[in-house]
């Protein structure tokens, strides 16, 4: 399955699975229903709920 | 089992003051009313004698509540309408203001300086109505969305929306900020840079999301484009049902009201300023971060703004829902006494510094600070860091 992007609705940061979250915790490769919902936007804080995939990119 | 029972259910104490919030929106009509029953010119100032005056000495008078709402409560506070409507309340009572007291300065046969005293009590109804677009402009929905910029439409501050969620709420306190004022910098400084500054940087925000959507930067999907036209419309209408006379006071009027908008910036990250890591990134925005307050008079009108450091922290967290922090740091009194403060520079610089230097221990290199005299500042406050350090 080929790694998904998601985008922050409000500050426009983007969550790359392939590249994960590496400074808060979330190893390269982590698929963005592994990311725990309590996690936020490194950029605005915006929560997990506020990210909308990235269709085409 | 029966801790469901003895646990006492929360309760918002300010639950029925937030339609408050919209009443003082009112305050231009208010001001006609006074006029009409007793003549008194005076009257037309009202709105800088309740900002300047009246929300100050009450916050004083009333003091501070630490308030928090459970964490198990939050989504359903969230959820519950009356909150909301509450906020589009304001957002009506606003353009009664706007709309009856540009009728009032073309048509009403006002003295010169009672003009100018309406055009500053709209002000202070427009210059806090940025606070409930912000209010507004945090959220995903789309009809909210729309909400915040009419709210903005009547300061010309459409930008605000872009702006501060997708420029400020990413660099805020940090030296790149222009909405983020710098230790040793007045406000008067301040005022130009971030309004300028501001500006600019919703413009390039906002291209770039466009172009990266493949649409045209000059066309109505710019939200800033979008945003302004509403203040055309609006100024456009009023200045053909009423002459193009009108134009200098609805002007006069969105300046003051976005340099409130602005002085409220001004003393929300005054010296505050995030840890850059060595890879170049800055540290996530802590509860350290903003400057906070928890007097009770102001947070109604404000919708909570000075529980800074929980919106930042949350930032699409509705106002009932925002935490106090007991890590936040505090201001000595509220934003609307603090704003006084700001006006002069001299009582500030005497009130605020050396808060910002206890901030952090006389560390001075962690602040953000004025970039002309950053090494003497830092070099000023370096026996207070020794002091510490030998303790």
């Amino acid at each position: 399955m080929p790694f998904k992007k998601w985008r922050c609705v409000i500050c426009d940061w983007v969550y790359d699975e392939e590249q994960g979250a590496p400074d808060d915790g979330i190893a390269p490769g982590t698929r963005w229903e592994d990311v725990p919902a309590d996690w936020s936007c490194p950029d605005c804080g915006a929560s997990k709920a506020d990210f909308d995939m990235v269709e085409a990119d | 089992m029966n801790t469901t029972v003895m646990a006492p259910a929360w309760r918002d104490n300010k639950r029925y003051l937030w339609p408050l919030g919209g009443l003082i929106m009112l305050l231009v009509p208010i001001a006609g009313v006074i006029y009409g029953a007793t003549g008194w010119g005076w009257a037309w100032w009202l709105g800088p004698i309740v900002v300047y005056g009246l929300i100050p000495l009450a916050d004083l008078l009333i003091g501070t509540d630490t308030n928090n709402p459970p964490e198990e409560r939050v989504p359903s506070l969230e959820q519950e309408r009356y909150y909301r409507w509450a906020v589009y309340f304001a957002v009506a009572c606003e353009y009664v203001s706007v709309i009856w007291g540009a009728w009032m300065a073309a048509d009403g046969h006002l003295p010169w300086y009672d003009v100018l005293g309406l055009a500053l009590t709209i002000a202070m109804v427009t210059g806090v109505s940025i606070n409930t677009g912000h209010e507004l402009g945090h959220k995903t929905d789309k009809l909210e969305q729309w909400l915040a910029k009419i709210a903005l439409a009547p300061t010309a501050y459409g930008h605000f929306f872009v702006e501060h969620n997708r420029g400020h709420h990413v660099r805020v306190a940090t030296p790149e900020d222009p909405a983020s004022s710098r230790f040793g910098e007045s406000f008067w400084a301040f005022l130009p840079r971030t309004m300028i500054g501001s500006l600019k940087s919703s413009w390039e925000i906002e291209a770039a999301r466009l172009r990266r959507n493949g649409k045209p930067v000059w066309s109505i999907h710019n939200n800033n484009l979008n945003a302004w036209a509403m203040t055309v419309v609006l100024f456009g209408g009023l200045a053909l049902w009423l002459g193009w006379q009108v134009l200098p006071f609805l002007l006069l009027q969105a300046f003051v009201g976005a340099s409130l908008l602005e002085v409220v910036n001004y003393l929300e990250h005054y010296g505050l300023c995030r840890e850059k890591r060595a890879d170049g990134k800055y540290e996530r925005c802590q509860p350290r971060h903003s400057w906070n307050s928890n007097h009770i008079v102001t947070n109604v009108f404000l919708y909570q703004l000075q529980r800074h450091s929980d919106h930042h922290a949350n930032p699409t967290r509705s106002y009932q829902s925002l935490r106090h922090f007991d890590e936040a740091p505090q201001l000595p009194t509220g934003y609307a006494g603090m704003i006084l403060l700001a006006y002069m520079t001299p009582l500030w610089f005497k009130i605020m510094n050396p808060r910002v230097v206890a901030h952090y221990g006389g560390d001075m290199s962690r602040a953000n600070i004025k970039p002309s005299i950053r090494k003497s500042v830092i070099e000023r406050y370096a026996p207070q860091r020794r002091g510490e350090a030998a303790q």
